[in-house]
């Protein structure tokens, strides 16, 4: 299939349906066909073909969220936590006494959420236990199998089952652990860090694993479909590390895709193909094929600052992505 | 980097102050004066209610060190995630405050701002407000190095309280100050009442408003003295011990510090430097009194001329390594030989940000100084170490 061209590039940037978000991006995903935007200003945006809704969801600003197949939740300012599966009213799945700091989703409905050091956990019967972490609670992620769920504080990460009493398992490296990650098939734990660097862990062994080399700090990670790669941002381009092996990645050479004299913010795995889509501090995306490197471009640099959220639809049609001074908008692929 | 970006950053006013000393009656002052401008605060978990503002962000001052083996690279995590959050809303706010606990440090806060790049990229640290309580100032000297830290780090000194003391007690707690830390601006005050621009907006650390380094109380607006100088050296008459800590190759300050000496050792006095030696306890600095203190001093350095950069650099980056965890704040305006502009400095701890300035003017003396705030300062060393970088 042959691309018009743009700025050197094969170019979907036709094919690109530009939306005022209005407020700094948190998150851009799907529900069902339409794009949804998490907003700083604390509003959710649905935009379809029919038009746009905004949904006031939280008082002051939404401070983080996570992003699953057609499901949304977001933490607020107000210490509350929201699920969306649709443009009607969110429902409420629990409060904190502070900024909601971290989410995860997990399977079978259930959320994850962290308020300085208090984690709560809440399952899919709506049954919610919490954890006190060491430190604050930076990030949170499930394991994709078992009720299990990985903190990422100061000092390293705590792995909590939150049907089982008893003290976590504790898996330790010195640093700032910013947010984690399970690998999908559940053998690593990763960390991005205050340092220029990511951590991990081999789960069963505790041996550890240090991928460092960044210019800057890591805020946006993804695996690709297979669980073969995981790619990162903070870098003049995509790095991806290579998984596939036992050890994960240790003493292998990561792949940079999509060199640009820009800075990488945002990474977003195909959810089938071999593909990430790439957002950069100037404003542009790229799509790139991971087998040969293969560029197209998605939006050029320029207006609205940094891409600051990224997303695919659940079957890999369409880019939603949006930017820090509230540009967004969503990227049709050609139907091949 | 000179300041491209500068005015896009959001200002940060840090408020320290040992506890009760009147840091909250300060913050809700700035909050509530018709200035018309919208603060975010950033205020301590165990901080005092009332607060009457819109944008209010409860912190647990979680301080960590950074992962580089530099024992004073330490931040503040809730900071940078809690700024994050902040910088995300546009137009909601033109300043933010962060207070303290009374007994917090004020390095960790004012670090992240050089340490994290994205806080960094966003916001600026403004300057660092200190409110002293002039009526027990004295007795928390004595006990809480915390307080000493608080004075010795502070841009502004705010002296409240002053309603329940004596002007000779008065006199006395601001010669303390002055032991501790003679550039700061110190301002009587009761309940707070002070001019916010005296507080507000000061760019204490932006590296092109650094114009002079001369001791506040010889500044020419300052209400009681005469302008003089050369001769402000403060010093206590004796060596102390030095810990030095190590670092290893990759201390990731974001800075580079190099490890091979570019100096040489032998001392050797030039015409035209100025030493003052006074012993310990109290003498006086243009008619003010000024009592040292044991342990955390002040040292200001001149050479009347230029300084080899090729000798000046490796030395400071070498200090930031050997000494940096004793040196709360330290400043420099350099004259670099065959540069037409001002090289001007600053460091907190083993964080160094320097950059060149404008270009000296035609009837401004080339000249090169320096000055140090910290504790158990080796003035000897410091002074051979900055003599053996004269061009």
């Amino acid at each position: 299939m042959s691309l018009p061209h743009d700025a050197g590039y094969p170019s979907l940037t036709e094919r690109l349906t530009p939306i005022e978000a209005g407020a700094y991006v948190i998150s851009a995903s799907f529900i069902g066909t339409a794009a949804v935007f998490a907003l700083a200003d604390g509003a959710v945006l649905f935009v379809t073909e029919e038009g746009e809704l905004r949904v006031p969801a939280h008082q002051g600003s939404v401070n983080v969220a996570a992003t699953g197949k057609n499901v949304l939740v977001t933490g607020g300012d107000d210490g509350k936590v929201l699920r969306f599966t649709g443009n009607d009213t969110p429902e409420p799945l629990g409060a904190a006494k502070g900024w909601i700091d971290a989410l995860a989703i997990g399977a079978d409905g259930a959320v994850a959420w962290s308020s300085g050091k208090t984690v709560f956990a809440r399952d899919g019967k709506g049954e919610v236990k919490t954890f006190e972490a060491p430190s604050s609670a930076r990030g949170l992620a499930f394991a994709p199998k078992g009720y299990q769920l990985a903190v990422s504080r100061y000092n390293g990460v705590s792995l909590w089952f939150p049907r089982v009493t008893g003290a976590p398992k504790e898996l330790t490296w010195k640093g700032s652990h910013i947010d984690a990650m399970f690998s999908p098939d559940g053998r690593f734990v990763v960390t991005t860090m205050q340092e220029n660097a990511l951590h991990g862990w081999i789960v069963a062994t505790g041996g550890h694993m240090r991928m460092s080399g960044y210019p800057g700090k890591v805020r946006s990670t993804a695996w690709t479909a297979d669980g073969k790669w995981l790619a990162t941002a903070g870098a003049d381009a995509a790095i991806l590390w290579p998984f596939q092996a036992k050890d994960g990645p240790m003493g292998k050479a990561p792949k940079e895709l999509g060199i640009r004299p820009a800075r990488v913010s945002r990474v977003a795995a195909h959810p089938k193909a071999g593909v990430v889509a790439l957002g950069y501090e100037d404003g542009a995306a790229l799509i790139v094929r991971i087998s040969d490197g293969a560029e197209i471009l998605a939006r050029n640099p320029g207006d609205g600052g940094a891409v600051t959220a990224l997303g695919w639809d659940g079957r890999g049609d369409r880019l939603a992505f949006g930017t820090e001074d509230g540009a967004a908008g969503v990227v049709a692929l050609p139907e091949e | 980097m000179l300041d491209a970006a500068k005015d896009d950053k959001t200002p940060v006013t840090v408020l320290t102050g040992y506890l009760g000393a009147g840091k909250t009656t300060l913050l809700n002052r700035i909050l509530s004066e018709p200035h018309g401008k919208k603060y975010a605060v950033i205020v301590n978990e165990f901080g005092e209610i009332g607060i009457d503002n819109d944008l209010v962000v409860g912190a647990d001052e979680e301080v960590f060190e950074m992962n580089n083996g530099c024992i004073c690279c330490t931040v503040r995590g809730d900071l940078i995630r809690i700024l994050e959050g902040l910088m995300r809303r546009k137009g909601q706010f033109d300043a933010i405050i962060v207070e303290t606990t009374g007994l917090a440090d004020p390095a960790p806060v004012a670090q992240t701002f050089f340490i994290d790049e994205e806080v960094g990229r966003k916001a600026r640290l403004d300057a660092v407000v200190t409110v002293a309580d002039a009526k027990w100032l004295t007795e928390r000297l004595k006990d809480a190095p915390e307080a000493k830290n608080q004075i010795a780090f502070a841009d502004v000194i705010l002296l409240n309280k002053t309603d329940l003391v004596s002007e000779h007690d008065l006199e006395e707690v601001e010669a303390r100050i002055r032991g501790l830390n003679p550039y700061a601006r110190v301002i009587r005050t009761q309940k707070c009442d002070v001019a916010l621009d005296a507080v507000l907006d000061k760019g204490a650390f932006d590296l092109d408003r650094i114009l002079a380094i001369e001791p506040a109380f010889l500044e020419a607006d300052d209400h009681h003295h005469h302008h003089g100088h050369d001769h402000g050296h403060h010093h206590h008459g004796h060596d102390h011990g030095h810990e030095h800590h190590e670092h290893g190759p990759d201390c990731g300050c974001g800075h580079d510090h190099h490890h091979d000496h570019g100096h040489d050792h032998h001392a050797h006095e030039k015409p035209g430097f100025e030493h003052k030696d006074h012993g310990h306890g109290e003498h006086s600095h243009g008619g003010l009194k000024t009592y040292h203190d044991e342990t955390m001093q002040s040292v200001a350095l001149e050479i009347p001329g230029d300084v080899d950069p090729n000798k000046f650099m490796p030395w400071v980056n070498e200090l930031a390594q050997t000494d940096g965890a004793n040196f709360l704040r330290w400043k420099g305006i350099l004259a670099f030989k065959d540069e037409p502009r001002r090289f001007v400095f600053q460091g907190v701890h083993m964080i160094l940000d320097g950059d060149l300035q404008r270009e000296w003017k035609t009837d401004e003396r080339r000249r090169s100084k320096m000055v140090f705030i910290g504790k158990e300062l080796d003035e000897a060393k410091l002074r051979k170490g900055f003599e053996a970088c004269a061009a």
